[in-house]
């Protein structure tokens, strides 16, 4: 009995000697993907607060204002003014259609309505 | 190992034979026996003891080998842990109200030198003299050669002088990571900035400071590393002060003005919305401070006319003087005053503009109306000094402004060391002491608050703020409807705006001179204003220093030619910004819709 015991233990030595083994390489290339991870992430953070400070960049007001003013014959635009407030009184009703408007395929009919009937 | 019986048969018989007792062999054996297994139990004991210690010692400096090696080797960062923002920056951005940059931060690099490593410091000296304009040949080529192993040669490179640097190929020449504080609206609410510089700089990173601004007044806040991924929300709105600062730089320019400043400020939470003053400079690119000897201090375009302008700020003052004589009783908007000009105090004689008397007999709100010193100054003399001084106190004139500005704290109104009573009267009508335009909007956002005193700040607030109640809500009422009165019917008739019941009031001072007394003709024209008067939202308050107006046929330096106009193009332009909408009259009521039932 002594020497299966002895045999199953150091096989069981052996295994887990070689799963600590294959585990430490994992870990390792695990710890090697992270830091390039947040070295690419950090990367990335900075290339977005660039991107996030050019965006200010190229929309300054000053800048905004003279490309308002270059491109003034295709868009108009102009600055905000007291009298473009509107007020929603002051629009009128959206035409009502006609129900029947684009009927197609009318069926035309002919007779006459009984006037003692209930009109539908 | 052979067993020997403890009564072997051939020593017994021999011994009985000759008459001994057998059982001494018996226990002679058994000893000998006895001594066997101790011995052999005592040398297991002692391997076991040998294995436990070499177990222990193998224990033990196994820690001890971790420890001494934690110890000696360098901290190394956990790696396993996913990194945040507030790694990068070390400094926090600031944004406006609706959260527009106005402050970041850019990745660039430092150039610095090993001339000990370099191949060719002659050609190296001469190539960079031919990037970098400021740097000379000769004088590189002698720093480089007199046997330094270390030097500093740029704060900060641009990438293409960055690729220019590394096309010389020299050793000798390195790059360190710098962060650079970046103000990408350039030279807009460059005051309210400041700017920043290095402070301790390494070759792999440098401390970047405040040196002026908001940026110097919360540094410890930008710089807490806890906060650094959070941007600093201040209480501008980028798109009014853009607005704010082009009017107010062509109205400098139609004036002929020195210079000008401007506040808008939200009358129930104090919150600065726009705070410009021209000229101004580019925080990107901070000009020298020194300024040559004979200049004012006001000629820097690093001054900060809003914060730190303090001057007499002339009639606009005048309001104080009414609404605390109604605070205190004794007169109401309708009551009949002194106004009986010239008026003699002493050997002081007080005049009005232009000679003029609007006496003998004014009612207090025709006082305003017409800016009249005479009525102020009696009203003043009612009240007394004491009363006076307390009161232009609560209202926060006795003391710098609490704004978070570097500048602030140093920007103390200058009080008269007496207070006598031609101090009152002056006082009355805005001469003889001296304060901000910030001070002076501050308390006219108080009068518009109803009362409550505002705290001016530059931070975005959630809500009003707890203020002290200086007066009753019906005096500050009425002052409102009173400084209405001047737009409608007086001095400040240009600052009318269709629809947003401007309400403010003038103020001409002239400025002093260095060496005591005043200048003829430079004037400070300042035009305090709120709207909408009947329910106050914000407070415009435009400042122009030495401006004139030369439309007419002789200049014109009053307030009401030169401030107020550029008051009400600021209004008419910020207030749908603001999202105000000019208050129309109600249409007539439809006759046929009133009688349907």
């Amino acid at each position: 009995m002594r020497p299966v015991i002895y045999v199953l233990s150091f096989i069981a030595v052996l295994g887990l000697g070689f799963w600590a083994y294959r585990e430490h390489y994992d870990t390792r290339q695990a710890l090697r993907d992270v830091s390039r991870l947040n070295s690419e992430i950090a990367g990335l953070r900075e290339a977005l607060a660039l991107q996030r400070a050019e965006w200010a960049y190229l929309n300054r007001p000053d800048r905004l204002r003279e490309l308002a003013a270059l491109n003034f014959e295709r868009l108009g635009l102009l600055p905000l003014e007291p009298s473009q407030f509107g007020d929603t009184a002051t629009i009128s009703y959206p035409a009502v259609e006609e129900f029947f408007g684009d009927l197609n395929n009318s069926v035309m009919v002919h007779g006459q309505l009984n006037p003692e009937e209930e009109p539908l | 190992m052979t067993r020997t019986p403890l009564r072997p048969l051939a020593r017994i018989l021999k011994a009985r034979a000759q008459g001994e007792n057998p059982d001494v062999i018996e226990r002679e054996n058994l000893r000998l026996r006895h001594e066997q297994i101790r011995d052999a139990s005592r040398n297991r004991a002692e391997v076991r003891l040998l294995v436990l210690g070499l177990a222990f010692f193998v224990a033990f400096s196994a820690i001890g080998m971790r420890m001494g090696l934690v110890a000696t080797t360098e901290a190394a960062e956990p790696r396993s842990f996913a990194s945040g923002a507030e790694i990068l920056a070390q400094r926090a951005d600031i944004t406006d109200r609706n959260g527009r940059v106005l402050a970041t931060n850019m990745l660039t690099h430092a150039l610095y030198a090993h001339p000990k490593d370099m191949v060719d410091p002659a050609r190296v000296a001469g190539e960079l003299a031919a990037i970098f304009p400021e740097l000379n040949a000769e004088d590189l080529t002698r720093r480089f050669t007199d046997g330094r192993s270390f030097m500093w040669l740029r704060k900060v490179l641009s990438p293409e002088q960055m690729q220019a640097v590394h096309d010389i190929g020299d050793p000798g020449l390195l790059f360190g990571p710098r962060e650079m504080r970046l103000y990408p609206n350039g030279t807009l609410a460059a005051h309210v900035l400041g700017g920043t510089s290095f402070g301790a700089e390494g070759v792999h990173s440098a401390e970047v400071i405040g040196t002026a601004g908001i940026e110097r007044a919360m540094d410890a806040r930008l710089r807490d590393p806890a906060l650094s991924a959070t941007p600093l929300e201040l209480s501008l709105d980028l798109t009014v002060q853009a607005a704010v600062e082009e009017i107010l730089d062509a109205g400098i320019t139609m004036m002929n003005a020195k210079g000008g400043a401007a506040i808008i400020m939200d009358v129930k939470t104090g919150e600065v919305v726009s705070m410009a003053s021209l000229p101004a400079f580019d925080p990107n690119n901070r000009p020298n401070p020194v300024l040559p000897k004979d200049a004012e201090p006001g000629d820097s375009p690093l001054f900060n006319r809003a914060v730190q302008g303090v001057y007499e700020l002339g009639s606009t003052f005048k309001i104080f003087a009414t609404a605390q004589a109604m605070e205190l009783g004794m007169v109401g908007p309708d009551t009949l005053v002194d106004a009986n000009a010239p008026m003699q105090w002493g050997r002081h004689r007080i005049r009005e503009f232009q000679n003029k008397n609007y006496g003998p007999l004014a009612t207090v709100t025709d006082v305003i109306v017409k800016s009249s010193n005479v009525g102020t100054a009696r009203l003043a003399l009612q009240i007394g000094g004491l009363r006076q001084q307390a009161f232009l106190k609560s209202l926060g004139f006795f003391d710098p402004t609490p704004i978070e500005l570097t500048e602030a704290p140093g920007a103390k109104p200058l009080l008269p060391a007496r207070w006598p009573d031609i101090v009152t009267i002056t006082t009355s009508y805005g001469h003889g002491m001296s304060a901000s335009p910030l001070h002076l909007a501050a308390a006219y956002a108080t009068i518009a608050n109803g009362g409550i005193t505002v705290k001016p700040t530059l931070l975005k607030q959630a809500g009003p703020q707890p203020g002290v109640r200086v007066m009753r809500e019906e005096v500050a009422d009425a002052s409102v409807e009173m400084l209405r009165q001047v737009v409608t019917r007086g001095t400040a008739s240009m600052a009318e705006v269709e629809g947003y019941e401007v309400a403010g009031k003038t103020g001409t001072a002239d400025k002093p001179k260095r060496t005591g007394g005043y200048y003829k003709d430079k004037v400070i024209n300042t035009f305090a204003s709120v709207f909408p008067a009947s329910d106050p939202k914000y407070v415009v308050l435009v400042t122009l220093d030495e401006p004139v107006e030369t439309s007419g046929t002789e200049p014109r330096r009053t307030a009401g030619w030169t401030a107020v106009p550029v008051a009400a193009e600021i209004t008419r332009r910020i207030a749908p910004l603001l999202g105000i909408r000019p208050s129309v009259e109600a249409p007539p009521v439809d006759t046929l819709t009133a009688v349907r039932n």
